[in-house]
């Protein structure tokens, strides 16, 4: 039996780089047959099956697998378990609403956020914010896991897996979606882009954060926050990275006015360079900044903007 | 309404957590506990219902070793009404499974007949982010996840979640459980005179066996060790010299 791996798909869309990294991950446990639920999956459906490694692509169409709904879509899940050891996902918010919803339909334990594959039954997690790394074997028999994305890298495409059309679980009745407040951004994703530059409460203002603003806009990056930027109203939620925001792991991460708390280094320290820009030389974030400037940011920002 | 709020006893979030040499586990001796932060929200949460009128009893619950009774008495001097410690351990090194805790969980909440239940998002020691959804899937009941905002409508509640591409707002039917972000609420203090009124409150206490559950855990612990560390860098001088450095590194 294989890994039926969850794919990430927004209205309709498949969430390439989130999917391509699980995909990675599942292959190293076993055939992958990626599912693409929602009101409208086929499209998705179709860019699953070229990404490499997928061995069978299902795709279920049903207004109440739209908006990703626990309770419609671990039923659909659950209804297919019998085929597969292993159920898994790229650990987004959606994944990790219905995961362990399936595992305890399932009565097994959930996996989370696994950031490291040792065998088909033994896994690395991260726990306390990224300050230990488990290593857990499991004696269940089946695995329910949400994969950490940015360890693995994203599997390529190039492929031309079947895909079969199936049909969705029945729905419970038991929610129903009221609406959604999404962020509109020509801005690259933040958990897939190669640059990010965040923000903190040093910023000041919303204002201000235009200034961040235009500096990822510079170096074409995506814009974070520290968890304060957010509770002060500077940025929207969906910016947050840290232990129960974003993971990230660019190449390159920027922190501006950000003191560099446990919680948000667990969102961002395996970020290939890491700059600190902070007017506080004894702030903890310097102690994983590739390099580190201390300065005041309303000097500093402008000036990097411009020289960049 | 009955509110019931599962509240965990983890290492203080301000606690450097330090993994221990044998790579047994991470080193509990002599460091500060507290409530796990989320569950003061689902508290604050649960007690601002009981102000509003909606609800009339707030019951906190948690399932671990003895030492969690300080933790229900901090509960109990914000405001909760009573408690209910389910022993499942006696070595404070043992973490519950969340599907163990959901499963204790289930049999209080079929005692107990809540109309909701609120959890928090995630424990801060394990970060599962598993425990809400899993009783949410043993009782049969819908489920609202990462609340920043709760209102509660006859038979309904409208939950505004925190996901990935913002926020999503749903309509779950009631009974539910809810599991709270960070935003939803600013949790208070207790005062010092609830804290004294607190250690009246009523502190029931039963056992995992009580309730014919078997809390050992699916998931050996094989090692706990340090995450890689950072090479140290360098501090620059100037922005001059950080655009070259990181022209140097390929960076930009
Ligand atoms: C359960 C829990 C979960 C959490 N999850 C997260 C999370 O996911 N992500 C997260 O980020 N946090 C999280 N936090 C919060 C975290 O503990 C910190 O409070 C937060 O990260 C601090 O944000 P900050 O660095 O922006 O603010 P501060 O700590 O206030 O730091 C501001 C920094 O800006 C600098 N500064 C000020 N003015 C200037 C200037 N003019 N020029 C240059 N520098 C300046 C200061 O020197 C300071 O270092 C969580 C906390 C808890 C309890
Ligand atoms: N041992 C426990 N006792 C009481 N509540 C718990 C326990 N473990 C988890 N919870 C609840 O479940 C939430 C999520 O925990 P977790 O799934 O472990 O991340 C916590 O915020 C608590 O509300």
């Amino acid at each position: 039996m294989g890994v039926l791996l969850l794919a990430e798909v927004n209205n309709g869309e498949l969430a390439l780089d989130a999917t391509a990294k699980a995909v990675t991950a599942a292959k190293l446990i076993g055939d992958v047959t990626v599912l693409c639920a929602g009101e409208r999956a086929a499209v998705a459906g179709d860019a699953a099956a070229k990404i490499d490694g997928v061995a069978k692509v299902l795709v279920a169409e049903d207004a109440s697998l739209g908006h990703r709904l626990a309770e419609t879509t671990a039923a659909l899940i659950v209804s297919l378990a019998d085929q597969f050891d292993h159920i898994v996902a790229p650990a987004t918010t959606d994944a990790k609403n219905v995961m362990p919803r399936v595992a305890a339909l399932l009565d097994v334990m959930i996996i989370s956020d696994a950031s490291g594959v040792v065998d088909a039954k033994t896994f690395e997690r991260p726990i306390y914010a990224g300050n230990a790394v488990q290593t857990v074997k499991t004696a269940d028999p089946k695995v329910v896991m949400t994969i950490r994305t940015t360890g693995f890298d994203a599997a390529a495409d190039g492929n031309d897996a079947p895909v079969e059309t199936i049909s969705a679980a029945q729905d419970p009745g038991l929610s129903s979606w009221v609406e959604d407040t999404l962020a509109q951004s020509d801005r690259p994703e933040l958990t897939s882009a190669g640059v990010v530059v965040s923000g903190g409460r040093g910023v000041g203002s919303e204002d201000d954060f235009k200034m961040i603003e235009a500096l990822a806009d510079k170096l074409g990056a995506a814009v974070g926050a520290s968890r304060a930027a957010v509770d002060s109203g500077y940025a929207p939620n969906d910016w947050q990275v840290g232990q129960t925001g974003k993971v990230v792991a660019p190449e390159l991460y920027i922190a501006v006015g950000i003191s560099g708390a446990i919680q948000h280094l667990a969102g961002m320290k395996d970020s290939k360079i890491i700059v600190a820009i902070n007017k506080d030389e004894e702030a903890p974030i310097f102690q994983v900044a590739d390099f580190g400037l201390v300065a005041d940011l309303f000097d500093a920002v402008p000036e990097l903007t411009g020289k960049l | 309404m009955k509110v019931l709020v599962p509240v965990k006893r983890v290492i203080d979030y301000n606690v450097k957590v330090r993994v221990k040499a044998d790579q047994s586990g991470v080193d509990l001796a002599n460091v500060k506990m507290s409530m796990n932060p989320f569950d003061e929200i689902a508290v604050e949460q649960a007690i601002r219902l009981k102000e509003a009128g909606t609800a009339d009893e707030v019951v906190v619950v948690s399932i671990g070793v003895k030492q969690s009774q300080e933790t229900l008495r901090t509960a109990m001097a914000m405001g909760a009404d009573r408690a209910l410690l389910v022993v499942a351990a006696d070595n404070v090194e043992t973490d519950i499974e969340p599907l163990a805790v959901a499963k204790i969980l289930a049999k209080v909440v079929e005692e107990e007949q809540p109309g909701i239940v609120l959890c928090g998002k995630q424990a801060i020691d394990n970060d599962m982010n598993a425990t809400g959804q899993m009783l949410s899937a043993l009782l049969g009941w819908s489920q609202g996840t990462f609340a920043s905002e709760l209102e509660l409508k006859d038979d309904a509640a409208i939950v505004s979640r925190e996901v990935d591409g913002g926020l999503q707002t749903i309509k779950v039917s009631l009974p539910s459980v809810i599991t709270v972000d960070l935003r939803l609420n600013e949790p208070r203090y207790a005062s010092l005179p609830n804290i004294m009124k607190a250690k009246k409150k009523p502190l029931e206490e039963k056992t995992a066996a009580d309730y014919g559950i078997d809390p050992t855990p699916r998931l050996e612990v094989l090692s706990t060790a340090e995450p890689a560390e950072r090479a140290a860098g360098i501090i620059v001088g100037s922005v001059d010299e950080l655009v070259s450095k990181l022209k140097e590194a390929g960076a930009v």
